[in-house]
């Protein structure tokens, strides 16, 4: 058990538990700070994952904006009353039991795969990862137009999101 | 003695090899060694600049600030923490104690991690992150979170829209603010602050006079600091998202807020004004660290300047200033120095960086122009006599009532 | 050194929670942030893969910024509808919001 297994033992428990404080708790706004936790255990896989732009990147978007979103809405959207009361609708048996064989199925299906266990290769020295990324996302053999389809998304949900929300006096 | 702190950590390195421990544990408890020794060295910086504070400021309103308490008042700042720390803990009835007590932890700890990537000389520095410009953002990111997390723990309707809108003010200063920091990433061509420094032969502050500005505002925002100081004199009479606090909790959100002003200062100091670049500092790493407080301890003079010169915006001019000026005007710097950073070249950075300026007086001058036409429309709307009743009886105001000569 | 296999089950694991929350919370906002966590699982599932299989190709890394951007746009337009729905019926539980007629 290397100290980086141990290290990643750990940031999985910390990520599960609080996923599953975030669906289970009653309190909404606990629950908005419980998926900060777990947005945060997240951005630390990505660092394990040598991925450093995406843990930053999810910082900034998903802590900084999301979960920030979120906490407004769960205050907004607030019934006193409604603070301690079970959350759970009167199906959470089979929702449950849909999630448990949802897992068992995955978990099936994927350990027979050989390249199910493979080992971490070793990232070559000269490649840069942040900087490749930069050039894939805006050269026109790469991702540009994904890219530039996905600023019109978020152009789109800006003015959608505004319209939507604008309070017709 | 060029460089005492690399001889400190080699001199300790090889007495843990020493020891017997295996490397990656001997590289663990020399990073610890080092986290500890910043993160100490910056809270009691954190306990001086209230003093720099209370004496700047009352400089500024040509009164002395305190004298009584040690030599110059030096001691004032510890009888303020004793006096904070005597205290009683006070929790409000209704409170949720773990995040009440958690967002003052969180505000202080936003500012100490801001310095794990600062470099305070050529040698001293907490890491090389190679995005190290979106580690700050990030980390200004989770500061909001501490503001929300004290509005909403406080059970204090007033608490709680102080925290919405100052968590408002935040969101909306981080656009121009990374927009603006991608200036000197284009420039260095690199997101690290330590080769952001060391590329900076030219300070910055010539090449992007106009980014570093409203870096500068988009960071006062971000402070709470006056003149967006909304955060703080929530109606003139609470204080907004931390009135329920009290004791050294209260403390710790006022020193955390100071410290992110010095950090910021550092910030701009080592994105635009060279860090720790100065005479002597490439020879002798130990300079530089004296340079990089002094210019660091300038820009926090600056900003204090500004926030005991200019009266407090609101709500609604801040966010138009924002959208409506800062942001675009961001966006268009952005793109003309992108382009002009291809255009120009970069063997001579002289050339380079007098292209720039050009490139950034020619921005300004063609700015105050649209102000200026627009000022000028807005002045000629408000001159206009205007009818003063109703339309029947429509009286312009350069002719008196009709019932009044008699 | 960690086998992907350790991700991708970490991965199926917050999936599976996420898809637990969606179906089981009376709350239109809890039901959100179970999607949130699904979207998450996805992209930690991709840069996994990117990681393990093909770390020379960076096509993992721009995909997670796709997932990224349109989880942020559709979390933006899904929490203006609710507000948009409380401020009509004064309720956000999904259950109660079950007619189309005003």
């Amino acid at each position: 058990m290397t100290a980086l297994q141990v290290v990643f033992l750990i940031i999985a428990v910390v990520t599960l538990g609080a996923a599953l404080m975030v669906v289970t708790t009653r309190n909404l706004v606990h629950a908005a700070l419980w998926l900060v936790v777990t947005l945060f255990g997240v951005a630390v896989l990505y660092v394990l994952l040598d991925a450093g732009f995406l843990a930053v990147a999810q910082v900034i978007i998903y802590i900084g904006a999301i979960a920030i979103l979120f906490i407004f809405a769960v205050m907004l959207t607030r019934r006193v009353a409604s603070d301690n009361i079970p959350q759970t609708n009167n199906n959470w048996g089979w929702a449950a039991l849909v999630a448990v064989v949802f897992l068992g199925g995955l978990a099936w299906v994927l350990r027979p795969w050989q390249g199910f266990s493979t080992q971490a290769s070793e990232l070559s020295s000269r490649a840069d990862p942040l900087r490749e990324l930069g050039q894939a996302l805006v050269s026109p053999n790469a991702y540009v137009i994904p890219f530039e389809v996905a600023s019109v998304l978020l152009l789109a949900a800006l003015i959608g999101a505004i319209m939507v929300a604008w309070e017709r006096k | 003695m060029r460089d005492p702190v690399t001889l400190i950590a080699n001199w300790l390195s090889g007495l843990l090899s020493g020891w017997g421990l295996s490397p990656g544990l001997v590289t663990v408890i020399m990073v610890f060694i080092g986290v500890l020794a910043l993160a100490s060295a910056m809270l009691v910086l954190d306990i001086f600049l209230v003093w720099v504070e209370r004496k700047v400021v009352a400089r500024f309103q040509d009164r002395i600030g305190p004298n009584r308490l040690g030599p110059y008042g030096l001691v004032q700042p510890l009888a303020d923490v004793i006096k904070l720390l005597i205290k009683e803990d006070i929790i409000p009835a209704g409170a949720d104690r773990l995040v009440y007590n958690l967002s003052p932890i969180i505000a202080l700890a936003a500012a100490l991690l801001l310095w794990a990537v600062l470099p305070i000389s050529a040698t001293i520095y907490g890491t090389n992150l190679n995005v190290g410009v979106l580690y700050l953002v990030a980390v200004g990111a989770i500061s909001t979170l501490g503001i929300i997390m004290a509005g909403w723990a406080s059970n204090n309707k007033y608490a709680l829209l102080g925290a919405f809108r100052t968590v408002a003010q935040m969101v909306s200063y981080e656009v121009p603010m990374v927009i603006v920091l991608m200036v000197p990433v284009i420039l260095t061509r690199s997101m690290g602050l330590k080769d952001i420094v060391d590329q900076q032969v030219i300070w910055y502050i010539v090449a992007a006079p106009l980014a570093a500005i409203i870096f500068l505002i988009s960071n006062l925002a971000e402070l709470g600091r006056a003149p967006f100081d909304l955060p703080e004199a929530e109606s003139e009479l609470v204080a907004g998202f931390h009135i329920e606090y009290t004791g050294m909790k209260f403390g710790m959100f006022y020193a955390g807020e100071l410290l992110h002003a010095l950090t910021v200062g550092a910030i701009f100091s080592s994105l635009f004004l060279g860090g720790w670049r100065g005479p002597g500092a490439e020879a002798f790493p130990i300079i530089g660290v004296f340079w990089f407080f002094l210019k660091a301890f300038f820009m926090y003079w600056v900003i204090m300047w500004s926030k005991y010169t200019f009266p407090r915006l609101r709500v609604d001019q801040m966010l138009n200033f924002n959208w409506k000026f800062l942001t675009p005007l961001s966006l268009v710097i952005l793109m003309t120095t992108a382009v002009l950073d291809k255009l120009l070249p970069r063997t001579n950075m002289l050339v380079y960086s007098l292209g720039m300026l050009l490139l950034n007086i020619v921005i300004v001058l063609v700015t105050l122009q649209i102000l200026r036409a627009r000022a000028g429309a807005e002045r000629r709307r408000v001159a206009e006599p205007k009818p003063a009743a109703t339309p029947q009886g429509a009286v312009t105001a350069s002719q008196p009532p009709s019932g009044a000569s008699q | 050194m960690i086998p992907l296999s350790w991700y991708l089950m970490l991965a199926a694991g917050l999936f599976s929670v996420g898809l637990f929350g969606v179906l089981a919370r009376k709350n239109a906002v809890a039901i959100l942030m179970g999607v949130e966590l699904m979207l998450n699982a996805v992209n930690v599932n991709l840069v996994a893969f990117w990681r393990y299989r093909t770390p020379e190709v960076i096509a993992g890394q721009a995909f997670a910024i796709i997932v990224f951007a349109v989880a942020a746009a559709e979390v933006a337009v899904g929490l203006a509808l609710i507000i948009s729905i409380y401020r009509r019926r004064n309720t956000v539980v999904a259950d109660e919001i079950d007619m189309l007629k005003l």
